[in-house]
């Protein structure tokens, strides 16, 4: 598709802050008909662009009261296969989101937990006996915001 | 407080964001008011905060997203604050997280080449208030994305 234009990226500030908006309330949002802001819409998807919606759910209050951010370097790099670890490692239901990174870690785990006990649970029991496994550093996560980003 | 119900429904659309509510209802054998009805206490009680559209920056042409991770002075007691504030305006700033342990802020930076990224880190980054140290991971791949919650 051409580069986006300014109607485009206010179309994707829109939906990036509520997805459950249809058609013609985005078309209201910038200014254009529904048909026109379907057709943008359409192609913005088909470009890869607009990926999909995904649900902001309330942690705490299903129960998740903690978030932990594991930054993860691998020991024997020679020896263990990376599909081995993230393949482990993405079996894990508390584990949200696996990165692989450049840096002084290999990888970024995102973990969430019911409260700190049942994060050492996980921790010791799941994340310590993955394959590989070196040096691993926690931060507990205190707050989190979306920024619009560069739309 | 939630019951199987909410659960069940909150599994199966964490795992498809995209279904309607018709489609949702029927893939867990309930009438569509219902669904509609269910969706709606959850938003009043705040366990659904919203649903957000997902945009690839990849995409969208950020083809560099990196990790950084700060460590703040502690000298001053309004440091955190000046520094998110500061942060916040830097439009190519996708996410922001506060934390207890080493790091104290993580920011997710997108930009469109090494270069952009260049000049971001010097000019936008370098320059924000009450630095000790930064740390940055570059993206390599992502493994696990947002994984459904085991609600």
């Amino acid at each position: 598709m051409p580069d986006p234009d300014d109607t485009d990226l206010a179309i994707l500030r829109v939906v990036r802050a509520n997805a459950a908006l249809s058609t013609a309330a985005v078309g209201r949002a910038v200014g254009l008909s529904q048909a026109a802001t379907w057709r943008r819409l359409d192609r913005l998807r088909k470009a890869g662009i607009l990926a999909g919606r995904e649900l902001a759910l309330d942690l705490e209050a299903l129960g998740f009261g903690v978030t932990v951010f594991l930054g993860v370097k691998l020991a024997a790099k020679a020896r263990v296969s990376l599909e081995d670890f993230e393949r482990a490692v993405s079996a894990i239901p508390e584990v949200r989101r696996v990165d692989h990174v450049l840096g002084r870690y290999d990888y970024r785990l995102r973990v969430v937990a019911r409260d700190i006990a049942d994060f050492e649970r996980v921790f010791r029991r799941r994340i310590l006996a993955l394959p590989g496994m070196g040096e691993v550093e926690a931060n507990v996560m205190l707050s989190e915001r979306r920024l619009p980003g560069p739309l | 407080m939630l019951d199987d119900l909410d659960r069940r429904l909150l599994r199966r659309w964490q795992a498809d964001p995209d279904l309607h509510v018709t489609e949702l209802a029927a893939e867990i054998g309930i009438h569509q008011s219902v669904a509609t009805r269910r969706i709606d206490r959850l938003r009043e009680a705040g366990v659904l905060r919203g649903v957000h559209g997902v945009i690839d920056w990849k995409a969208l042409g950020y083809a560099v997203e990196v990790s950084l991770r700060f460590t703040l002075e502690k000298s001053s007691p309004r440091a955190l604050d000046r520094f998110l504030a500061a942060a916040e305006g830097i439009p190519e700033v996708v996410e922001m997280q506060t934390f207890l342990g080493r790091v104290d802020v993580r920011l997710a930076v997108v930009a469109r080449d090494l270069g952009h990224w260049q000049t971001l880190y010097r000019d936008r980054i370098l320059t924000l208030p009450h630095i000790a140290d930064i740390e940055a991971l570059m993206q390599v791949a992502r493994v696990k994305t947002d994984a459904v919650l085991p609600v």
